[in-house]
């Protein structure tokens, strides 16, 4: 496992860092964190990333991702979390990670064989 | 400390390879992927001059907000100009999954190494410019955007499916809104008139420089990045307005705007290209003051995210 973030942002491999604008860094914004956002549709659905957004605190992160991510009724609950605090597997573990779903085909209801004729099945 | 991983095993030869194959099996790069460098740097430079001409964009429209002739109008007016910073917001986002910077991004912008659409250094005289704005600048980008949705990034095709979606409510707003004035005094009706005449030629601009003077276009659709050439899109955007003109009973300033019965296209006249570079080089008529409207917006409520920031590290 590694310690990349979900959608990536500033810590993804194979990115160098971009030149900085030379401004000098104040306590603002630039030091905020990422927050991942994720909102449920409709009751009786998942949670489903939506973007990222920048907040000082959860809190306040929660007010923003309300604004910028359902503002024509798109939700009706919001989680936001840390981009830092997400654990996620990487694209080289694509094989080994996901290998089941394919040589576990009992798995599957199609696996089995049961004839037309059995009602409700 | 973590393992190799399968990225740092390969040579970027056979990584090309995946990636390419990838794109040409239609499937979407997602942001942990290997990509390479011209495609991650042409992706950044393009996501942000798109989210910078959300944020600008709110700038024209925005003078009308405390002059709207009515409640209603100011209402809708103002649900557009939120929509266009979150508009902004989500770009902002994609753009930053490429590890690119929110507020790097926001500093090119106000030092100007990084361009918004052309569209947004003119400005709007009358209240009819908002309802044009909505009919031909958001028909505009529409035309522009709803390819985007299946841009070979994922992030960033999904941005513009949220983007869409609010897009039409933009346009709709516009062109009922210069509905309603066509049906005014002969006052209103010229106003209308005056409006797409300031406006209909820098809407054809936000295409973007023609097919033979766009040098990033070729690979940016080998890379899937774009969908169709801006010629391609400029016509499909003529054919789609000419018919909404008659209806609404406007004419479009151009006498060679002529329907050719062989293709089925508008054949329209050419495109003052040196007009184009000059307000993209910054020489239009509002560039100055939209870019200090930026910086005033940055430097003045610094203040707003410095105690944001003091506050929260004060929580337990």
């Amino acid at each position: 496992m590694s310690d990349m973030t979900a959608e990536g942002g500033k810590n993804t491999p194979s990115s160098p860092p971009l030149a900085s604008s030379g401004r000098a860094p104040g306590r603002g914004r630039r030091d905020w964190p990422l927050y991942e956002v994720f909102v449920r549709g409709k009751r009786g659905l998942n949670h489903v990333h939506v973007g990222s957004l920048h907040a000082p605190d959860d809190e306040m992160a929660v007010h923003a991702a309300r604004d910028v991510y359902t503002r024509r009724n798109e939700g009706v609950s919001i989680w936001v979390v840390k981009a830092e605090h997400i654990s996620a597997s990487s694209p080289d573990e694509k094989d080994p990670m996901f290998a089941p779903n394919g040589d576990k085909v009992y798995r599957h209801p199609t696996f089995y064989e049961i004839p037309d004729t059995v009602p409700h099945m | 400390m973590s393992a190799p991983t399968r990225d740092s095993l390969l040579d970027d030869a056979t990584l090309e390879a995946y990636f390419d194959a990838t794109i040409a099996a239609g499937h979407r790069i997602e942001p942990r992927d290997w990509m390479p460098e011209g495609y991650r740097n042409g992706l950044i430079r393009q996501i942000a001059q798109h989210a910078h001409s959300e944020i600008i964009g709110m700038q024209p429209e925005g003078d009308w907000l405390l002059a709207a002739p009515s409640l209603r109008r100011k209402a809708i007016l103002l649900a557009k100009v939120q929509d266009e910073a979150g508009h902004g917001m989500y770009l902002y986002s994609a753009a930053e999954t490429l590890a690119a910077d929110r507020a790097d991004l926001t500093d090119k912008l106000i030092e100007r190494r990084q361009k918004y659409s052309s569209i947004f250094n003119y400005p709007t005289l009358t209240y009819a410019d908002v309802g044009v704005i909505g009919w031909l600048v958001d028909g505009a980008a529409i035309c522009n955007q709803v390819p985007l949705c299946r841009s070979s990034y994922g992030p960033y095709a999904r941005a513009m499916i949220r983007v869409c979606k609010e897009e039409s409510f933009h346009q709709r707003q516009g062109y009922e809104l210069l509905m309603t004035m066509m049906g005014g005094t002969p006052e209103q009706r010229a106003m209308v008139q005056d409006a797409v005449d300031r406006w209909w030629w820098p809407s054809l601009m936000m295409f973007g420089p023609p097919d033979d003077d766009s040098p990033n276009t070729a690979q940016s659709m080998k890379w899937g990045v774009k969908r169709h050439t801006n010629d391609e899109l400029r016509q499909r955007f003529v054919d789609m307005s000419v018919p909404q003109a008659e209806f609404l009973g406007v004419t479009l300033p151009d006498p060679e705007l002529t329907l050719d019965p062989e293709s089925g296209h508008y054949r329209f006249g050419a495109i003052d290209w040196a007009e184009f570079k000059r307000v993209i080089a910054g020489e239009g008529p509002c560039n100055d003051e939209r870019i200090a409207r930026r910086r005033a917006a940055r430097d003045d409520n610094a203040w707003v995210t410095e105690a944001a920031t003091a506050y929260a590290e004060k929580q337990p």
